[in-house]
């Protein structure tokens, strides 16, 4: 044996190895390919021989052959191979390998989904590191889903390497399986806390990741962040941490106040750049979010800028360019601090740098004022002359014209001279913009009417010297300017001076050479121009001119006809076509021009860029509905999912959408019809535009052109911008002196005429007058354009799938709950029973997150409740808002109900509108960002640890609610309710009063209270202290002997609308292992278990584990149901071994089941105007019941009603609350619930009677208990 | 999030190239090319960041290079990573081959490339910045090492005599054209712990 190793490695010693193969390439620099390509038939040889050594060799090599650019692909399966060497040496060559060269389409990877399980669980840690790192650069959606589970036990791993390979690798598992993230999270969470650095920075790492893309779902984190900042010393976490709060703060403005004076402290006392830098940067990212100028935040931002100042300033170039780069995110919402460094960043523009000059252009476009415009531009042309480089270059293009063009073309005070600048800027070689300036021409022409007559003077100068610029090919990329000029010179063709003398030089035969598209476009405008020349000719009495010019095209036209563009050629020929009759009938004296110019009357109005996306799909036309039906093959895989999406869309997500659509559409609608009114450009509805718009009333309010006749506007030849500045100087001087004069004749006056033109400048611009009193008519949208801003975002972005709400997944289990579908695959045969160990099982902490937490602790209760109640909050901060539009409907809301709830709603808006509603239900992130005074460091740390703990101690958080109660009016949220929060008043009591005209016969004593309560909340912003809710448990007894209790909780699954799940915790109340145990019930009709594939109808469940003595564990159980209007009662039978140390048992244990009709409901979080929308559908059935002396606070009495019977409130005005919930089969279930005294009255709607009847005798129930 | 790692050397030929991104061979090495062609033309005192690269990322995206006497380190990288940070991790980086290589040169990295994404893989992992302690990366890259010998064993032996004869033929083995001065200035000294 020892022969044959050595006798093997001896062979070996021949072969190339790595070394080998790279000396030899290195001696082979002449016939390189030609080396390796006999190289690789060698690696070919060595990958058919069975030695895995020499295979891994040969990998190894193909590793650095790849490297040089030769696809390896071919030895996918020899890399398989390789990685699955039980050496380490092989296979982490194997791994390498496979990194290098393994992607999405490689076949092979299927195969290694057990080989890379194999070596996660493998004993050695490398193996298992090796593995992780190359799974992380080959994973697919496949691997991810199917070893999701592995690396996630793998995140709680003993050593520390494993652990943050693990977590680092979860990312990456997320991309590609994101419905992995839900269950993995908690544990990820857990990660941040972990007691080695490398495990918690890879922690930080992801969520950082995570939280990029989708933040507000890691805003609850924002705490456990806090902390973590202030403890850690590890630059390398705390930049990410400072990185993930810059991307949090523009969700939640209370972050960033809270944030500042850390952060402020950070900038002071490190001494690391890169931190420094990254604080910077965040606390600007505060203040952009906060972004109202607060007097006490311009001492950060001068902090900020001071700070940049000597970064910009100091000799590390590095430095420079990051200073300029934050620099520029001040730039958009303070831009006055940053001018005042004008000087350094105009500096920065010098400098040798390439980057420090591009990221000082950046700024520059913030450093723009009417008055420097001109002075910018021209230090920017010098540039552009001097650049040798073209990329540079085109960014100083570009960069021109960004600046100029920037917000409606708002600095621009005289457009000759920017026309002037965009036809220098045509003399530019071989640039890659000539589109960009052909379409600004277009723009300025089209839209500043005053400037066309210039500009088409411009252009008829450019096209007459079209050769410039076409002579050398190279430049091809600036002929698109040529396109602009001759569209502008046809459609504005009346203005041109000579348009004879332009039409001429359209056709000449050098044009045929311009690309297609350029060329269509001539023949196109040589026939407006045609038109114009005509009309002038035959005005002037002269015939043969007339028939000269018609002459003319058709002698030049057929070379057009020829062209091999089709669109050139469809145009020359139907023009020429056209042409040759107009000359017939000159030749018979008729009369044409005017009929020849109707051809192309009206004008064109420029369309915003995006409006063709904008129209709305018009109602009842649906798109992706087939129009023919599609061939038949795949029509047994549509059917499935369309039948989950009609039941869930219509009725919840769509409905809500619109209505928030509406009110939006609305504004708009009046927004744009005012436009409308004011654009003399808009087609109405009328046939001819141009006589709308010189007939219509409205016309006199459009200020019209007035030329300014102080600039001359000849220019001979092509102009200089130059002359254009000192032209302004000129005239800004004269204005001055002009202004001085009048100010003192008549101040008044002045002030109401001015600034009607241009209010947007700073108060020091105003006095610098347009030269040209310009309208830049505005770009059209479509009536009824829909607002999207999502248009940029890629819709293939990964991450969109991993947008996934976390927060109900963290703060509790209960609400919304991990379902069967969210499991991580796990290998066994069911996934609804996977076994616990028992260790995991005593250990709250160590729940494994994919399986329903068992116990529900007091703890987690009330966590639930919290969180239960900030939802409901947050809903109803959302609905305030729209509150004042919604008025009506809230009236129409319970239209069908007594008088009385509609006061009731009218008063709980109220309360609502105050973000403080109630102490209790400050959530642990409102309670955490409360405090928004920010204290001193240490308290700080105090505060967060004792947010920690509020969650155990739950009278902390009603100990110190007061306190953020006094805080919160600060909050500028609370300011903008008080502001409307006056009218509002007035209205409800306006209306109250109405009301209480009709109600004053029945219901007395409840309006009294609801009337006192609701005055009482305005005034204090606050309801009645509420205390704690007593501990609840929906675990109910099943069945219990000596040997054993059951308790078991039934929910309705969510994904499928027939399927129950039962959890059953088995305890073991004895001092024997309980083995065996079967769990068996008699299936009824409507109810049946599902069983293990392959087993009768009778065969029991085998429960997957067994106990030891004292333990619980919990097995889940789906049964599937088909009506569930009806509660069910089944009768089952657990049979079980008792195993003591001698004797074994059998034992039986009889229990009933008792699936009742909370039992399929599902909580669904539910908006109030949909919530509205559904009462007003007119679909539900009515019913109601009346529970006397119920002792407890409202709230509580909610609570339970959530709690035990899947309800979430909607809407909850003091005594009175509205609440929602939805069976699996989809029945909607709504409750009006009012309390006076112990007194409940129950209102209760749905679509199914009997269902709600039983609800409602559930709910009975459940408070006659109590 | 970083989207590639590349070294090459002053002709822009490559000495490692790890692509945290799948591409074919082709766009790999026209990748290469380009970002040699936007390196190379920079001047020494210039600042290391480099925007601009047609091919990987787009907008969001940044080279961050270091140039160490005939190698440039380049680390392609989103919006996510601090640029210093990343200056700094380069540092780690060759430091870090400096001290398993005892005075890297370009030929350790010409002839072992497998092991430079050894260590590499200890650094980052998945395009993740994965250990930034350069002790705790020497000592899991020694760990695994040691692994790979003790498992060669006495069947590894004839192999590693026949490579050390092999390079003794080797006149063209200078170790004179080391990285250089690696202990470049960076800005934000007080690295990570």
């Amino acid at each position: 044996m020892a022969l044959k190793i050595v006798k093997g490695s001896i062979d070996r010693m021949f072969d190339k190895n790595l070394q080998d193969l790279v000396r030899g390439i290195r001696n082979h620099k002449e016939d390189e390919a030609k080396y390796i390509s006999t190289c690789i038939d060698e690696i070919k040889q060595e990958l058919k021989q069975d030695n895995i050594a020499v295979k891994a060799n040969a990998v190894c090599k193909l590793t650095y052959l790849q490297m040089l650019g030769y696809d390896v692909s071919w030895a996918a399966f020899n890399i398989v191979e390789v990685m699955s060497s039980s050496k380490f040496t092989y296979k982490r060559i194997g791994y390498l390998a496979a990194s290098q060269c393994f992607h999405e389409s490689t076949d092979v990877i299927m195969l290694t989904t057990n080989q890379i399980r194999k070596d996660l669980s493998s004993p050695n840690q490398y193996d298992t590191g090796v593995a992780l790192t190359g799974l992380s650069c080959f994973v697919t959606p496949d691997l991810a889903r199917d070893l999701a589970n592995d690396i996630m036990t793998l995140m709680s791993h003993t050593k520390p390497y494993i652990r943050k390979k693990a977590v680092l690798i979860m990312y990456k598992v997320f991309l590609k399986y994101p419905e992995s993230l839900r269950p993995a999270f908690p544990r990820l969470k857990e990660k941040l806390e972990d007691p080695d650095p490398g495990v918690q920075s890879a922690a930080v790492n992801v969520i950082c990741e995570l939280a990029r893309r989708n933040p507000k779902n890691y805003l609850s984190l924002a705490p456990l962040f806090f902390k973590l900042m202030t403890s850690s010393t590890n630059n390398w976490v705390l930049i990410k941490i400072i990185k993930l709060f810059g991307a949090l703060t523009p969700l939640e403005p209370r972050l960033g106040k809270k944030l500042i004076e850390p952060l402020t402290n950070l900038i002071h006392s490190t001494s690391a750049m890169s931190l420094l830098y990254e604080c910077v940067n965040t606390v600007i990212a505060v203040l952009i979010s906060l972004s109202s100028g607060m007097p006490n935040h311009s001492a950060s931002i001068q902090l900020c800028v001071q700070k940049l100042r000597i970064l910009i300033e100091d000799s590390d170039q590095n430095l420079k360019y990051l200073g300029l780069l934050a620099m520029s995110k001040i730039l958009k919402t303070h831009p006055k601090s940053v001018q005042s460094h004008k000087d350094l960043i105009l500096q920065c523009l010098d400098d040798k740098d390439e980057s420090i000059r591009l990221r000082a252009l950046d700024l520059l476009y913030g450093m723009v004022s009417k008055k420097n415009l001109m002075e910018i531009v021209k230090k920017l042309m010098l540039h552009v002359d001097k650049a040798e480089g073209t990329t540079y270059r085109d960014e100083l293009l570009t960069k021109i014209i960004d600046i100029c063009s920037q917000s409606n073309y708002q600095y621009i005070t005289n457009f000759e001279w920017y026309i002037s600048i965009l036809v220098e800027l045509t003399r530019l070689e071989g640039t890659r913009h000539g589109h960009l300036i052909a379409s600004q021409m277009l723009d300025v022409a089209i839209r500043v009417k005053a400037i066309r007559i210039f500009a088409v003077a411009q252009m008829a100068t450019l096209l007459d010297n079209a050769h410039l610029l076409t002579g050398n090919m190279q430049r091809n990329g600036i002929c698109e300017v040529l396109y602009a000029a001759a569209w502008i010179c046809g459609e504005f063709s009346e203005h041109l001076e000579n348009p004879m003398q332009t039409l001429e030089a359209m056709l000449r035969p050098k044009v045929a050479t311009l690309p297609g598209h350029i060329q269509a476009v001539y023949v196109q405008n040589a026939a407006k121009l045609f038109s114009t020349v005509l009309k002038s000719q035959e005005g002037s009495t002269e015939g043969t001119a007339a028939q000269e010019t018609s002459q003319l095209m058709i002698d030049r036209l057929p070379l057009f006809v020829q062209s091999a563009n089709l669109e050139v050629q469809e145009r020359a020929s139907c023009i020429l076509q056209l042409v040759k009759y107009i000359q017939k009938l000159q030749q018979k004296e008729v009369e044409v021009a005017e009929e020849v110019s109707a051809l192309f009357a009206g004008e064109l109005n420029p369309v915003a860029p995006k409006a063709q996306k904008k129209v709305p799909v018009p109602e009842g036309l649906d798109l992706d509905a087939w129009i023919n039906e599609p061939p038949s093959e795949s029509e047994s895989e549509d059917e499935q999912p369309k039948a989950i999406f009609a039941k869930e869309e219509p009725k919840h997500s769509r409905s809500r959408h619109t209505e928030v659509d509406e009110k939006e559409l609305a504004r708009r609608r009046e927004a744009r019809k005012q436009e409308q009114a004011n654009n003399p450009f808009y087609i109405k509805a009328s046939p001819s535009s141009q006589k709308v718009y010189q007939e219509s009333p409205g016309v006199e309010h459009i200020p019209v052109v007035q030329i300014d006749l102080t600039v001359p506007l000849k220019v001979p030849g092509l102009p200089m911008s130059d002359q254009y500045l000192k032209l302004e100087e000129e005239r800004r001087q004269k204005e001055r002196a002009d202004k001085k004069k009048k100010e003192k004749k008549k101040r008044k006056e002045k002030r109401s005429g001015r600034g009607r033109r241009h209010d947007s400048g700073p108060e020091s611009e105003e006095d610098i007058t347009p030269a040209h009193m310009v309208d830049i008519v505005t770009e059209e949208m479509p009536e009824n354009a829909l607002p999207s801003d999502d248009d940029d975002k890629d819709p293939n972005d990964p991450h969109k799938a991993l947008d996934i709400d976390l927060d109900n997944l963290v703060e509790s289990a209960g609400r919304r709950p991990l379902a069967d579908s969210e499991k991580l695959p796990v290998r066994s045969h069911r996934a609804a029973k996977v076994a616990k160990s028992p260790v995991e099982d005593g250990d709250a902490e160590n729940t494994p997150p994919s399986q329903e937490p068992k116990k529900k602790s007091s703890k987690e209760k009330r966590e639930k409740k919290k969180d239960k109640d900030r939802d409901r909050k947050k809903s109803k901060e959302e609905k305030k808002k729209k509150k004042h539009k919604h008025e009506e409907k809230e009236e129409d809301l319970l239209g069908g109900e007594a008088d009385e709830p509609v006061v009731q709603s009218e008063d709980t808006t109220e309360v609502v509108a105050l973000p403080t509603s109630t102490n209790a239900e400050v959530s642990d992130l409102d309670f955490w960002l409360s405090n928004a005074p920010v204290p001193s460091n240490t308290q700080e740390a105090a505060t967060v640890a004792a947010t920690a703990e509020a969650d155990s101690v739950p009278e902390a958080t009603s100990g110190t609610a007061p306190d953020s109660d006094h805080d919160e009016p600060k909050n500028s949220e609370l300011e903008e309710t008080k502001s409307s929060k006056h009218k509002k008043k007035k209205q409800k009591k306006e209306k109250e009063e109405k009301e209480k005209k009709k109600k004053k016969k029945h219901h007395h004593h409840h309006r009294h209270h609801s009337d006192g309560g609701a005055d009482e909340s305005v005034q204090n912003g606050t309801v009645e202290d509420e205390e704690p809710l007593p501990p609840m448990s929906n675990y109910c007894l099943l069945a219990e002997n000596s040997y054993i209790k059951m308790v078991c909780d039934i929910q309705g699954n969510l994904q499928d609308g027939s399927q129950v799940v039962v959890s059953v915790i088995f305890e073991n109340k004895c001092d024997s292992l309980l083995k065996s145990m079967e769990f068996n019930v008699l299936d009824s009709l409507n109810s049946k278990l599902q069983r293990p594939e392959g087993s009768g109808p009778h065969d029991g469940f085998t429960v997957p584990f067994q106990l030891p003595p004292g333990v619980s564990n919990e097995a889940r159980l789906v049964f599937t149901v088909q009506s569930i209007v009806m509660p069910q009662k089944m009768k089952g039978t657990l049979t079980f071994i008792v195993k003591n140390e001698d004797s074994s048992i059998h034992e039986k244990l009889d229990f009933k089941l008792h699936f009742t009709c909370t039992s399929y409901l599902i909580t669904t979080p539910c908006y109030s105007d949909a919530f509205a929308k559904l009462l007003e559908s007119g679909d539900l059935k009515c019913s109601s019941v009346r529970l006397e002396e119920v002792n407890m606070p409202f709230h509580h009495l909610l609570a339970r009603i959530c709690f035990h019977h899947h309800f979430s409130v909607v809407e909850r005005i003091d005594s009175c609350a509205s609440m929602y919930s939805r069976s699996i089969q989809g029945h909607h279930v709504c409750l009006l619930v009012k309390t006076s005294g112990q007194t409940v009255s129950i209102d209760a709607k749905c679509d199914e009677p009997t269902l709600l009847g039983n609800v409602l005798d559930e709910i009975k129930q459940t408070f006659s208990q109590c | 999030m970083i989207r590639a790692i590349l070294i090459f050397n002053n002709h822009g030929k490559p000495r490692l190239s790890k692509f945290y991104e799948h591409y074919t061979e082709d766009t790999e090495q026209q990748i290469i090319r380009e970002t040699f062609h936007l390196v190379s033309k920079r001047d020494e005192n210039v600042c290391n960041f480099l925007e601009g690269g047609m091919l990987i990322g787009g907008s969001d995206y940044k080279l961050i290079y270091r140039h160490y006497a005939t190698l440039y380190f380049v680390f392609c990288v989103d919006s996510s990573e601090s640029e210093l940070g990343i200056l700094d991790l380069i540092q780690v980086f060759v430091e870090t081959l400096d001290k398993c290589f005892e005075n890297v040169c370009e030929l350790d990295l010409i002839f072992h490339v497998d092991k430079v994404h050894n260590i590499l893989a200890e650094m980052v992992m998945g395009g993740m910045v994965l250990e930034t302690n350069m002790n705790e990366i020497i000592m899991q890259v020694d760990a695994q090492n040691k692994m790979e010998k003790s498992e060669a064993g006495i069947a590894g032996a004839p192999a590693r005599a026949v490579s050390a004869v092999k390079n003794m033929n080797l006149p063209e083995m200078p170790r004179n054209i080391n990285i250089g001065d690696i202990s470049i200035k960076v800005p934000n000294l007080p690295s990570f712990k």
